[in-house]
């Protein structure tokens, strides 16, 4: 791609490549914006939820996704782990120039697939070219808007002594496939991202289980962060039992040789939900029968005390003070 | 009128005594001397200390201030004397001056009455084993009510920190609170010339605590739950039972002082498993050595040498443990120690029992026996029946258990004679909460709280010019340690009135100290100040010292593991083996050792191959070092168990800094080179188990021989190990003996670092160096160092009250603070 082409080039890139690709009626019109039908939106709930991100993820390409992908699960996840039904999508991009038309297309069928695959639309869109160096490779920024039905009320500060903290599948893939993809580290794993948009399974949840207290994913800091964000939010304590912590052996063996600890590590297709004891033995019958829920599990329980602090059993009666990293994680011992 | 001569005027004084005054029978050993010297006045406590009135023969007067100085109580410390002349009234309808009297104390003004728990002293163990008594005719079949009674105390001994709730410090507020004295403790408690005279824990087995012996399913054994049995003269049958089971290998749990402990015989009759091995299986604790209590000195001189100053250490009212040298040959007609004590090493932890529960115990028993925290693994010690069960289900067999709540936890002490003098390995027990005088002018300074560390953490008070370090608690990262730190906190706040204007915290953002610190700060909205880690122990290194507020910068010496190095980013983030020109407030890094990687972070700690295999490719052949040792020593040991690790991995982590943090640290130095000659190599089981194998394997032999053969080390601008690794790669090759190489690596570090020292103070025109960090605990390296340096004429500064360890930079937190309070 050519920086500075001017109006006729930057045209025919997004006329190529975005419309084409992204097919979606509100982008062929070619306007300023999208626009939508509240009557249709009205009916679907009762509030509307906006969120942004941005995705700098390298590599571009990694083992079962690439930034397109991520950029639209990411977004996706984010609408819908609130409750709220994604629908559109918006997405920017800046590309560095020089950056291969073949990788900017497969980026842009990848995003398309994955948005259909999760019922949204990619609605309106920008797209730089910087000179070089001025942004690594590709950059995108996905916003996204959904509408959140009025039975739904899941918020941080919502779990309660005696709920249950449930996930949905083993931690930290996304992140040892990330490390491996970018490192060059030769470790030859085989483990792929979980990168996966979590709005369908959500949907199955919430018709068992409308009262879900909290949810969010677990995808930067891991689920670690999440955890002291709902313990300090909801002013509990959630206390983890590290033998139900699904890990798989190989991202175990990774983090063991790398000196990483899984309940940090990236994921990119998990949710973590609290939900009273009551309705966790429907809500995980639900989440099991879902193909991207099988290896859902019970983690842990939220208790009283100690406030704000996430407690780690590692077995031999041993209770770990899982803290919310202010930096990296460098080593404390002396 | 005529005057009376001058040497027998009357005379009036005031005087104040400082100190560790409250709660050690002060002021009854005050109103003995009064009362032996004929002097009139009173005797009180307040906020300072003790006040005490005098009137009578200015002679007198001046023996009174000898005596006191003379007799005072075995656990009080006298700081300070000052004495002031009053006018003399001649008014025989004062109280002060016809007779001596104690006045009681004024509950809100006392506060400086919190001591240490300390072990039984010689008059009640003549109580508990009745010796002595039955020497008057007429009372030759009555014994004494105390015989076997194992709660027996007095002013000069018995728990005091471990059982306090708040203050004022009596018996309301303590444990005790619930058994009511009976007639002859109380006729005792208010006895002035009586030693159980305010003795909060008085008690007797008319109305005191208890023991009983469960087994494990919590059923009785021996003894009583119920109070109305306990009046029971074999109150020590529980006891007496305990001991047969020991002997029979049985593991008993024994609920002590400040804890509970696990206990087995530490002796092996050579017949099937020992309790030992039993212990060490169900304990999950393969390695680590585990300390011993014997009865008597006698019996600790079968296993181990003991030095004056060592026997002075054991018998001390502290009673900590102590590290001695274990005998190299064994005596005849003793048991033998169990093989699996202290696996690896040439020391071992012993101590002497020091509440009448162990004495009765270990009188009862012809072995010494190992007394080990009762936890699970990395938890803080038990202290609550109910939870010993549910904790040691899987580990005891029999639980020797009383009805007297354990309040506050404290562990056993752990010191070591090194260069002549005491050091601390862990202080707690017999010694936490006692408050260390700080130098002048430090008194100025506001109330200060700092925080500790993360590993081995203590936090630290200052309050009018004193210091006051708390027991020793552990890794914060645990739980249990974190709600033990919180709860002696808030304990500590109020034994010492202790209102902090300031908080200090080490640097280290992901300590979860740093992070407490922070909330509190916030909490309460107090100054936060943040101190770099080496120079926390330089500036505990200095106030252990006394050293001057305003004294001149001394060169600091830190051997340490990790620490948090300053912000500057072109620096390695950690550091760990430091020179530093410091004073109280500032300090500024001279030199380091050699940044290298830890491969993997945190995980490097635990792995000494990690370091090992790091020093190797950063050190040798500018950064390809792997392939050298391959090319030239393809044949070690060394390169065929390396080879086996995904070192491609390790090569691509190093080149891109993932999880690689660089650090200078000494400790690791150590891992590298226990890991090169296959001491721990592939992991530890403790902390510092490496380096503790590695020392512990030199000879008297090797360490002559490395005199002259030490390794080198560059010391032109960093201290960088490079030679030291061809010369320990060389001798790798020749087969030379793992203790040789051992003594070479230490005498040849302990050169270099004397080298960078010697420079660093003739640039810097220094005098005075100051030794700290964990790394110092090594004995070896330890005295080889400070001879050196004193041999150059430099005085050197070591620990003498806190531990080198992490331990201690609490402490340095809190006087670095309070400088630079003062100096703004
Ligand atoms: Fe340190
Ligand atoms: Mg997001
Ligand atoms: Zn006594
Ligand atoms: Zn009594």
């Amino acid at each position: 791609l050519a920086h500075g082409a001017g109006g006729k080039a930057m045209r025919d890139l997004i006329d190529e490549i975005f419309v084409a690709g992204f097919d979606s009626p509100e982008l062929t019109l070619l306007e300023d914006q999208a626009r939508f039908d509240l009557s249709n939106l009205n009916k679907l709930g009762n509030r509307l939820a906006m969120t942004t991100d941005c995705y700098v993820v390298d590599p571009l390409f990694f083992p079962g996704g690439d930034i397109g992908k991520l950029a639209v699960t990411g977004t996706v996840n984010d609408l819908a782990v609130g409750g709220a039904t994604p629908l559109y999508l918006t997405c920017g991009m800046i590309i560095e120039e020089g950056f291969p038309i073949d990788d900017l297309q497969r980026i842009v069928a990848s995003m398309k697939s994955t948005a259909d695959s999760a019922g949204v639309r990619i609605v309106t869109g920008d797209t730089k070219v910087v000179p070089r160096g001025a942004a690594d490779k590709l950059f995108i920024n996905t916003a996204g808007v959904g509408v959140i039905p009025e039975t739904s009320n899941i918020q941080a500060n919502r779990a309660q002594a005696g709920d249950v903290v449930v996930i949905n599948g083993y931690v930290g893939d996304h992140g040892a496939a990330i490390v491996d993809a970018r490192g060059e580290l030769a470790l030859e794993i085989s483990t792929v991202t979980d990168c996966q948009p979590l709005n369908d399974l959500i949907t199955e949840m919430l018709k068992v289980c409308p009262d879900i207290h909290c949810m969010r994913d677990a995808t930067r800091g891991g689920l670690a962060t999440v955890l002291n964000e709902f313990a300090s939010s909801s002013e509990v304590a959630i206390q983890l039992d590290n033998t139900k912590i699904p890990v798989r052996e190989e991202v175990r063996g990774v983090c063991e040789i790398l000196g990483l600890d899984p309940l940090y590590l990236a994921n990119e297709g998990k949710l973590i939900a609290i939900v009273s004891k009551e309705d966790s033995e429907s809500l995980l019958a639900a989440m099991q029968k879902h193909p991207i829920g099988k290896d859902s599990c019970i983690i842990g329980a939220v208790e009283e005390s100690p406030q704000g602090k996430v407690i780690l059993e590692t077995g031999f009666g041993g209770n770990r003070i899982i803290d919310m990293l202010i930096g990296e994680q460098l080593p404390r011992i002396c | 009128m005529t005057l009376l001569p001058k040497t027998s005027t009357k005379h009036a004084e005031t005087i104040r005594v400082r100190g560790i005054v409250q709660g050690v029978g002060f002021r009854p050993t005050v109103w003995k001397i009064a009362q032996q010297l004929g002097l009139c006045g009173c005797v009180s406590n307040d906020g300072d200390g003790v006040l005490i009135e005098l009137q009578g023969q200015s002679l007198s007067i001046d023996a009174f201030i000898n005596c006191l100085s003379k007799e005072k109580p075995t656990l009080a410390r006298i700081d300070s004397i000052e004495r002031e002349r009053n006018e003399y009234i001649d008014d025989t309808s004062q109280n002060t001056a016809s007779s001596f009297k104690i006045i009681e104390s004024n509950q809100s003004n006392a506060n400086t009455g919190i001591t240490a728990d300390a072990a039984t002293c010689d008059a009640c163990l003549s109580d508990i084993f009745d010796i002595n008594f039955n020497n008057t005719p007429n009372n030759k079949t009555k014994e004494n009510h105390r015989k076997g009674y194992p709660f027996t105390n007095c002013t000069h001994c018995g728990p005091r920190l471990s059982i306090i709730l708040g203050i004022p410090y009596d018996r309301a507020q303590t444990s005790m609170d619930e058994f009511e004295m009976c007639p002859s403790c109380l006729h005792e408690y208010n006895s002035p010339a009586d030693r159980r005279f305010h003795a909060q824990p008085n008690a007797c087995p008319n109305c005191g605590p208890h023991v009983w012996l469960e087994d494990n399913n919590g059923k009785l054994v021996s003894g009583s739950y119920k109070k109305e049995h306990f009046k029971d003269p074999i109150n020590d049958i529980p006891i007496t039972k305990a001991a047969l089971c020991i002997s029979n290998k049985a593991i008993v749990a024994i609920k002590g002082i400040g804890g509970i402990h696990l206990a087995a015989c530490a002796c092996d009759d050579g017949n099937g498993e020992s309790a030992i091995q039993k212990l060490r299986i169900r304990k999950k604790r393969p390695h680590k050595p585990f300390a011993i209590m014997a009865k008597d000195i006698s019996m600790i001189e079968q296993y181990c040498y003991v030095s004056e100053k060592e026997r002075n250490l054991l018998t001390s009212p502290a009673a900590p443990i102590v590290i001695l040298k274990r005998r190299s040959d064994s005596i005849k007609n003793t048991s033998q120690l169990s093989n699996d004590l202290a696996p690896g090493q040439k020391t071992l932890g012993v101590m002497l029992p020091y509440s009448p529960i162990h004495h009765l115990l270990l009188n009862a028993l012809n072995t010494p026996i190992v007394l080990t925290s009762a936890n699970a693994s990395h938890e803080p010690q038990c202290i609550d029946n109910n939870h010993a069960h549910k904790t040691l289900s899987n580990i005891a067999d029999y639980y020797l258990l009383h009805n007297r709540k354990i309040e506050n936890r404290v562990d056993d002490s752990v010191v070591r004679i090194m260069a002549g003098k005491p050091q601390f390995y862990r202080r707690a027990r017999g010694y936490a909460p006692e408050s260390l005088p700080l130098p002048k002018d430090f008194e100025k300074a506001d109330d200060i709280l700092a925080m500790g560390g993360e590993l081995k953490n203590t936090f630290c008070l200052i309050k009018n010019g004193q210091a006051i370090l708390s027991q020793h608690m552990g890794d914060l990262e645990n739980y249990k340690t974190y709600e033990d730190y919180r709860h002696n906190l808030s304990l500590y706040e109020n034994l010492f009135q202790h209102n902090a204007k300031h908080i200090a915290v080490d640097s280290h953002p992901e300590y979860i100290s740093n992070k407490a610190g922070h909330e509190l700060a916030e909490e309460r909205n107090l100054t936060l100040h943040r101190i770099q880690h080496h120079h926390a122990h330089i500036a505990s290194c200095l106030a252990d010292n006394q050293y001057p507020l305003n004294g001149p910068p001394v060169l600091g010496i830190v051997l340490d593991g990790l620490g948090y190095g300053s912000d500057d980013k072109n620096g390695a983030p950690l550091w760990g083996g430091e020179f530093l020109l410091a004073d109280y407030q500032q300090s500024q890094r001279l030199a380091h050792f050699k940044p290298v990687a830890l491969l993997g972070g945190s995980i490097a700690m635990k792995q000494p191959w990690r370091n090992t295999y790091a020093h190797l490719q950063t050190c040798l052949n500018n950064g390809n070092g792997w392939d050298w040792v391959v090319k030239n020593h393809p044949d070690l040991d060394l390169v065929k168990n390396l080879s086996t690790k995904p070192l491609a991995t390790f090569d691509a982590m190093m080149n891109q800094g993932m999880n690689c943090p660089q650090a200078s640290s000494a400790g690791r130095l150590f891992d590298a080179v226990a890991g090169a000659i296959g001491i721990c190599q592939e992991k530890i089981q403790y902390e510092g188990q490496a380096a503790i194998e590695l020392v512990s394997s030199i000879t008297e032999k090797a360490w002559l021989d490395s005199q002259t053969s030490a390794y080198r080390f560059d010391t032109k601008n960093e201290l960088d190990p490079t030679p030291m690794w061809k010369g320990l790669l060389h001798d790798l090759s020749l087969s030379t003996p793992t203790g040789l190489i051992s003594a070479r690596f230490h005498k040849g570090l302990s050169n270099a670092i004397q080298k960078v020292a010697i420079r660093l103070a003739a640039d810097n025109n220094i005098q005075t160096i100051a030794l700290s960090g964990g790394v110092f605990q090594n004995k070896t390296l330890f005295e080889d160092v400070k001879q050196g340096l004193e041999k150059q004429g430099f005085t050197v500064l070591v620990h003498r009250h806190v531990p080198a360890n992490d331990g201690g930079i609490a402490l340095g937190q809190a006087v670095i603070t309070a400088a630079r309070i003062l100096s703004e």
